[in-house]
């Protein structure tokens, strides 16, 4: 197990070369720079703002600079966010991301989880058919339009919960991007649930369990919802990836101040090392929960092994 | 010897594409949307040519006015309108009154007064038609009469003042048209690139899924923002390139149906029978990749009209004044409290059609691969 995984991080480091070098390359053709901007800066500034950023130097000589910068934990500073590093930018909005998708994410599966076993053990009854309308409705209707239609109902008409506003974490202030963040997921979730529940329901050591005269609660809980939680595992893995960049429309409608609005400012100014940075944080991400989603089906299905 | 009647002819043998046609016959969900889907693409074709209003039309007096069935000048805007146009053609106003249609304004001015200031009354978005009914022989009273102008705003107007209604159709025509054309583009490219992968297999295959792998672990989100910033705001050129990117997901499905199909044993027995590789291709591998590629093309329209309006809720994509309903949304999002309908017409027509692609693509699937039911 122990090598498997270390093999898999080193794996991992050609992946995040290439996507480092594509995005890299890929920014750098695209017209404009940092420092042009509409007003026009005066020419001199500009050539020694951009000497001061090594901007004046030949493109491959900027990029070993930058792998030489990466390699020592440097992603640089942000061009457009004068005075902070792209690393203390990440140090403050990433726990804020990261806590709301978090608590999304969690309670998507949990939520989820519990409507699809619902859903599938009274297949083809009104629960179920609830369920479904739920699942198609959530996974149907966009974050941008169900985030103002809740501060519409829910802040400005009823007044339960502040427009927007990170309000220092407070719970009151979660709720609606925690909701707006989760429902889609939820549908998902729910979805996969009901379906491998189902096959798993109808498998072979459900009815040897039942012909053996085991509790309806033992048989689901402890027999059939393990087989089924496969499927879950690997939704859940790049849905745990993709919680930073799912969140650039929530936070912006929300107004909370995470990394989600970093994606595009930062393209569009521009802002080299900024966009480098969320590239590479999305990565790891990425990698990681793919990583810790292999580790889990070997807990959840003693069958799959890593040697 | 019994004298039981047999049919004549053999029954006719139904085919796949009939078969599957039934099934989705009897599927109401998909067919109430197939219908819905129509109406709506042609209310968005036609309709702008029908509304009373151009979309980029700009109706000073009536800016953010809510729906209403009604026509407007409503009766309290009419003296509002009448005080501003005399407020400024710097008269003072004598008094005003209504009549069959037609409005009577009474102004008085210690000057003879100029009879052009009809043009000030006209120029109102209320009013047309003034003129000079009755003037006192010294100059410093006059009447003048005019037509009160009807507007129609059934879904109200927008913050500058254009018709909400006009916009939210010239809106899905172009969401429609975006979500048809990188639809079309991905489709083509997945499955051209799918195809050729499976088909010829062995190295050529190992390096093009690679290539697909390393695409697929870009940020998207990146990869679609770096477009924009290539192609700039053009929004032609930009959903050309939003397709491009799509075609991910659409190569791998054919390069899998192309793989399985090649083993096939019917495609074995067709080579072993001397039928030409085009021949093979025409019966028996595009009808077998025609399933999963419609499928997919029906679940893929609704992403790409959600990615348009995610880029354009950022600001990204279509421009003004041109406007589609992620644009709208944005500005509707932003118009909260004050003008809820601003929020509420775009996003139900934008949901209602996602519901009703989803609702055809569900039901298309059970229709044509029955096994998955």
């Amino acid at each position: 197990m122990l090598r498997y995984v270390l093999r898999r991080f080193l794996t991992a480091i050609p992946t995040l070369f290439v996507i480092v070098t594509i995005s890299f390359f890929l920014m750098r053709v695209a017209p404009g720079g940092p420092f042009n901007q509409e007003k026009g800066l005066n020419p001199v500034i500009k050539a020694n703002l951009e000497r001061v950023f090594h901007l004046d130097q030949p493109l491959w000589k900027q990029y070993l600079l930058y792998l030489n910068n990466l390699l020592h934990g440097d992603f640089g500073p942000s061009y457009n966010l004068p005075d902070f590093t792209v690393a203390e930018l990440f140090a403050d909005g990433l726990p804020i991301s990261i806590q709301l998708g978090g608590s999304a994410l969690t309670l998507a599966l949990l939520l989820g989880g519990l409507l699809g076993i619902i859903a599938a053990l009274y297949q083809n009854k009104p629960a179920d058919y609830a369920v479904i309308a739920t699942a198609t409705a959530g996974s149907t209707i966009p974050a941008f339009v169900i985030a103002p239609l809740f501060q519409l109902f829910f802040a400005l008409t009823l007044k339960w919960v502040p427009v927007g506003g990170w309000g220092d974490g407070a719970l009151i202030n979660k709720v609606g991007p925690v909701l707006t963040l989760m429902l889609p997921q939820l549908a998902i979730v729910a979805r996969l649930m009901r379906g491998s529940m189902i096959e798993s329901l109808r498998s072979h050591h459900i009815r040897t369990a039942r012909a053996l005269g085991l509790s309806d609660y033992s048989v689901v809980v402890k027999h059939a919802l393990r087989g089924a939680l496969l499927p879950i595992i690997s939704y859940a893995g790049p849905a745990a990836a993709g919680l930073l960049t799912g969140s650039i429309i929530v936070e912006s409608i929300f107004s909370i101040p995470g990394v989600g609005r970093y994606f595009v400012e930062a393209a569009l100014n521009r802002d080299y090392t900024l966009v480098m940075g969320t590239v590479v944080v999305i990565a790891l991400f990425t990698i990681v929960f793919n990583l810790v989603v292999d580790i889990l089906y070997a807990v959840v299905d003693p069958r799959v092994r890593y040697d | 010897m019994t004298d039981a009647t047999f049919p004549a002819a053999a029954t006719k043998g139904r085919s796949l594409w009939a078969d599957a046609w039934n099934r989705l016959k009897a599927n109401k969900a998909a067919m109430v949307s197939i219908w819905y889907l129509a109406f709506m693409a042609l209310i968005c074709a036609v309709g702008p040519w029908f509304t009373p209003h151009d979309f980029t039309t700009i109706y000073q007096d009536y800016t953010r006015v809510p729906p209403s069935l009604e026509a407007y000048p409503k009766p309290d805007a009419i003296g509002l309108a009448v005080k501003d146009a005399v407020k400024r053609s710097r008269l003072s106003l004598g008094g005003w009154k209504e009549k069959d249609g037609k409005i009577f304004i009474t102004v008085t001015s210690a000057k003879p007064i100029d009879e052009r200031v009809t043009r000030y009354i006209d120029r109102s978005d209320v009013f047309k038609n003034a003129q000079v009914a009755d003037k006192s022989p010294d100059g410093l009273k006059m009447t003048m009469s005019a037509d009160i102008k009807h507007e129609y705003f059934f879904f109200g107007t927008d913050n500058v003042g254009r018709d909400l209604l006009t916009r939210t159709l010239i809106a899905g025509r172009v969401s429609l048209a975006i979500g048809l054309l990188a639809g079309v583009v991905a489709v083509v490219i997945g499955v051209l690139y799918g195809a050729i992968s499976g088909f010829t297999g062995g190295r050529t295959d190992e390096i093009m899924m690679r290539i697909v792998d390393v695409l697929y672990s870009l940020p998207f989100i990146f990869f679609v923002i770096m477009l924009v910033v290539f192609f700039g705001r053009n929004f032609v050129l930009m959903f050309l390139a939003v397709g491009a990117v799509l075609w991910l997901d659409m190569a791998r499905i054919v390069r899998g149906q192309a793989l399985s199909l090649k083993r096939q044993e019917y495609v074995q027995a067709a080579e072993a029978l001397g039928v030409s590789p085009c021949g093979i291709l025409l019966r028996h591998v595009v009808p077998n990749l025609l399933g999963p590629v419609v499928i997919y093309m029906t679940l893929l329209v609704p992403q790409v009209i959600i990615l348009e309006s995610f880029l354009s809720f950022l600001g990204l994509g279509v421009q003004e004044p041109m406007s589609s309903w992620g644009v709208l949304i944005s500005q509707g999002a932003k118009n909260i409290p004050s003008a809820t309908w601003l929020l509420i017409f775009p996003s139900f027509f934008l949901t209602t059609t996602l519901f009703a692609l989803n609702f055809i693509g569900d039901g298309l699937r059970d229709a044509l691969d029955p096994k998955d039911r």
